[in-house]
């Protein structure tokens, strides 16, 4: 009742903290990580430097973070592919 | 001989001066010898929150630098016999003093004390290397909010890498458990999952802290002030009393109101 009131009245209740529990959870991960954003630069660089010997990619839409799941850490790339290389063929 | 414990936060505006104030009335209240030290060398504020302002003569630069004795730099507080201040130097900087000068004056404090309390500066530089030089226990404040929560979690990280400090206690200061409990406002058991230390105490959000700071009374003086309860509650768990948690999620505070004034006091 008191949150239709204050919904009613324009009053902003109920959401922010799940907000700043996830901005929190991030935050923290990096800065324990202590990876700065020019380690994270570099990371990204390299990993263009290989994957684009094999694929042609879309590195403007290309995406890096590392996220925590069940208490892991893992580093998620979306990478979009524009087409695939001809490799020469071995043998 | 005494134990020297910190209060630290890194962020700034979280309540370090207001709880060193608080922590050390109450246990001056319990008997204990206890003496406060502002380690905030140039925004020295400690002794103004306790009200002892216009007593300063000496401050802690005038003793590291041999200008005076110990002796004739603490303010002895009127209200308590066993409690004084050791103010800060206000026209220096923080490099006025180093770390093993700090460790130096610790150790003396301990002679004559039960307890030492060290109001720490904001920052992660001198003034925090200072400060926790000469302590064997820290207290970190935080408040329920991703700035401060995130600094916290910096400190006690630097408080586990450089010092013999490896188990910081937290005390999650000026919390309001009617925005938690829409939603707006990160819990007790957030804050405890992430920074992932012992809880030392949670103290509510109150306006007799102003009020209180206003006169230079610290708030555990007063029996009505909820912020007073709850830090009277963290001193006796700091000389090793088992004391529940408060009883934070109260039904508003109308009918804590009425309860008072009932005489069924919560927490």
């Amino acid at each position: 009742m008191l949150d239709l009131l204050q919904r009613l009245l324009g009053k902003e209740a109920g959401n922010s903290k799940n907000v700043a529990t996830e901005r929190l959870r991030l935050v923290l991960m990096h800065d324990r990580m202590d990876l700065t954003p020019q380690m994270m630069d570099s990371l990204r660089r390299d990993i263009l430097k290989v994957i684009t010997d094999y694929l042609e990619i879309d590195e403007t839409s290309m995406e890096i973070a590392l996220h925590r799941e069940k208490g892991s850490i893992a580093l998620v790339a979306s990478i979009p592919v524009v087409r695939m290389k001809r490799l020469p063929t071995c043998v | 001989m005494g134990e020297v414990l910190v209060v630290t936060s890194g962020k700034g505006g979280v309540g370090k001066t207001t709880t060193t104030a608080n922590l050390g009335t109450a246990l001056a209240m319990m008997g204990f010898r206890v003496i406060l030290l502002d380690t905030d060398i140039g925004l020295r504020n400690l002794d103004v929150v306790m009200g002892l302002e216009n007593r300063i003569v000496y401050d802690l630069v005038d003793v590291t630098s041999g200008r005076c004795r110990l002796k004739q730099a603490l303010i002895r507080d009127r209200r308590f016999e066993c409690l004084s201040l050791l103010p800060a130097a206000q026209t220096k900087d923080k490099t006025a003093v180093n770390p093993e000068q700090m460790k130096v004056l610790c150790e003396e404090l301990k002679q004559d004390a039960d307890y030492v309390l060290e109001d720490c500066p904001a920052g992660i530089e001198q003034g925090f290397k200072n400060a926790t030089a000469g302590a064997s226990q820290a207290l970190v404040v935080t408040t329920p909010e991703v700035a401060a929560v995130r600094d916290a979690d910096r400190i006690i990280g630097l408080l586990q890498a450089d010092t013999e400090m490896r188990h910081p206690k937290l005390i999650l200061n000026r919390y309001r458990p009617q925005m938690v409990k829409r939603g707006d406002m990160l819990d007790v058991e957030d804050v405890k999952e992430h920074l992932a230390i012992e809880l030392l105490g949670i103290v509510p959000e109150d306006e007799s802290i102003i009020v209180s700071t206003n006169k230079g009374e610290p708030a555990v003086l007063n029996v009505n002030s909820r912020a007073g309860e709850a830090y009277r509650n963290i001193a006796r768990r700091i000389m090793g009393e088992d004391v529940p948690l408060m009883d934070i999620e109260e039904n508003g505070a109308f009918m804590n109101r009425i309860r008072r004034l009932l005489g069924l006091r919560t927490g």
